[in-house]
């Protein structure tokens, strides 16, 4: 049964439970669905296949939602997730679930990790893209400063960064935001993360060097 | 040379000759690697003075289909990007060779904040990590080239040295000295040789280990002919005592774990010889405290 993005509600309405971080799944949604649909080669088990790492691991559901839809992971195991018998728990693990680069939920791993494996694609000559999905309260992580600082000098066309900015740091930081990243020598866009025209031109445009596209969403109530 | 230099001259022969190999480094030994970073900047990547990202971009590497080398002091590989290494390499379920230098003595003259005791025990916490403390130059050179072909490893290179070198056993305790009857003294990387000399007028069965994880349990009971064990590393004192008691755990006997001291901090600085004197590893402290365990009566639970 092919599945699209108005079938996303329902998927994530099976997961249910406490765990408390929906209004950072809500906030992906649309994000992880344009970047999956309509902007990603995501060939399973293609070595030149292109790399999406959910660092922000809080609130997986809209991402195993998608991963549903797309095919990848079972309905089935929605219902009972964050079981001790589920693969499917409150943060991914890559070794459980087919399509997961990497196994996050403590913040501040995924863009460093990434800077790694945009440098060893390149180093193996591949054209595969490295695309990060962080929050902005993440960027509270200072390791995300090292790797902000180190993806430019070493000129990582391939890494793109996708902020979802709900506006949840304490220390809200968002008008800071691209001039942060400018700092270090990234290109930088800021798209309406609920648009998905906008937000596909936007995530398919490169720019031969790192480049953040900060997806501004509504603010949680 | 010295083990440190080995370590530069065998990772920079292992980048050379294997594409899939990388260096990933954070400016210490920079001046070891200027040739291989060079030859193949693509794979050998210098990321400045930034080691939590030393440690993640290496496994990013690894998650590539690369296999890295990651290097920088102890102290900051092991102790400051700690967790990048339990979840970049350990949850991940990747591999690499991190080696870690300087260990507990060799920046003896720039106090606690270079000095990682503690490295090897932490590194312990990760379930299959290998454990290697190569002591010569050989040692050095044979533990990176085991290491590289797969699984996760922390190889700590430091300046102390034994003079003899054995080969690289994983999973295996070399036998030095075989003495039937006696109790059993197991070296731990480069206290061999001053294990030997505290021992030399003693009757003890002495086992070597440059690799301590996996730990050698079936070596251990072949030679233990009488329930007594001196367990002597040069890092955390007892880090391997668990491995010990899992070793024996169907036999009363009885255990001294020498090593770097817990009970406090030496606000020292000096020379290494200083520091492992004072840690009571030297020839002389470790025959004061193997003597005065092995010629102590056990004594009855009263």
């Amino acid at each position: 049964m092919t599945m699209t993005y108005d079938d996303l509600p329902r998927l994530m309405s099976v997961m249910t439970g406490d765990e408390k971080h929906s209004a950072a799944a809500t906030s992906t949604l649309d994000v992880l669905w344009v970047l999956h649909d309509r902007v990603l080669d995501l060939r399973p088990d293609h070595p030149d296949r292109d790399r999406f790492l959910l660092s922000k691991g809080h609130g997986p559901m809209a991402y195993y939602a998608t991963l549903v839809a797309q095919g990848r992971v079972p309905e089935e195991w929605l219902a009972d997730w964050g079981s001790f018998d589920s693969p499917l728990g409150f943060h991914p693990d890559r070794n459980l679930v087919p399509g997961v680069e990497i196994s996050s939920g403590s913040l501040g791993h995924g863009l460093p990790l990434a800077v790694g494996m945009a440098l060893g694609l390149r180093a193996q000559g591949r054209p595969s893209r490295v695309v990060v999905l962080v929050g902005d309260a993440e960027l509270d992580e200072g390791s995300n400063a090292e790797a902000l600082a180190l993806a430019a000098a070493l000129g990582l066309s391939a890494l793109t960064v996708v902020v979802v900015d709900n506006h949840s740091a304490s220390y809200d930081q968002s008008r800071r935001l691209p001039a942060r990243f400018a700092a270090e020598g990234w290109d930088v866009a800021v798209v309406d993360g609920r648009d998905h025209a906008a937000l596909e031109a936007t995530l398919r445009a490169r720019h031969g060097r790192p480049n953040v596209v900060i997806a501004d969403i509504e603010a949680a109530a | 040379m010295n083990p440190r230099e080995q370590f530069a001259r065998t990772a920079s022969d292992l980048v050379h000759e294997h594409r899939d190999v990388a260096l990933v480094y954070a400016e210490i030994s920079g001046q070891f690697l200027h040739r291989v970073e060079a030859a193949h900047p693509d794979r050998v990547v210098n990321v400045g003075i930034r080691e939590q990202l030393l440690v993640n971009v290496g496994a990013g590497m690894a998650l590539a289909g690369m296999r890295p080398i990651v290097h920088t002091f102890g102290s900051f590989l092991a102790e400051r990007a700690f967790e990048q290494i339990k979840l970049g390499f350990g949850h991940q379920g990747v591999g690499g060779v991190l080696v870690g230098s300087g260990g507990s003595f060799d920046v003896a003259s720039g106090g606690r904040t270079h000095q990682a005791p503690g490295d090897m025990a932490l590194m312990d916490t990760l379930p299959g990590i290998s454990l290697h403390a190569p002591s010569t130059d050989a040692e050095v050179d044979a533990a990176l080239r085991a290491s590289i072909d797969g699984g996760l490893h922390y190889v700590r290179v430091v300046g102390q040295t034994n003079a003899r070198s054995f080969p690289h056993a994983p999973g295996r305790f070399h036998v030095v000295r075989r003495t039937p009857g006696a109790p059993v003294v197991l070296a731990v990387g480069p206290v061999l040789d001053a294990v030997l000399a505290a021992t030399e007028d003693r009757r003890a069965t002495v086992l070597y280990a440059n690799t301590i994880r996996p730990f050698d349990a079936d070596g251990l009971r072949a030679v233990l002919d009488t329930p007594e064990v001196v367990l002597v590393e040069p890092w955390l004192a007892g880090t391997s005592a668990h491995a010990v008691a899992a070793a024996l755990s169907d036999l009363p006997h009885r255990l001294l774990a020498l090593g770097v001291g817990r009970e406090e901090e030496i606000r020292r600085y000096g020379r290494p010889s200083e520091h492992i004197a004072a840690q009571g590893l030297d020839a002389a402290g470790l025959r004061a405290s193997i003597g005065g365990f092995l010629d102590s009566e056990l004594r009855a639970i009263s």
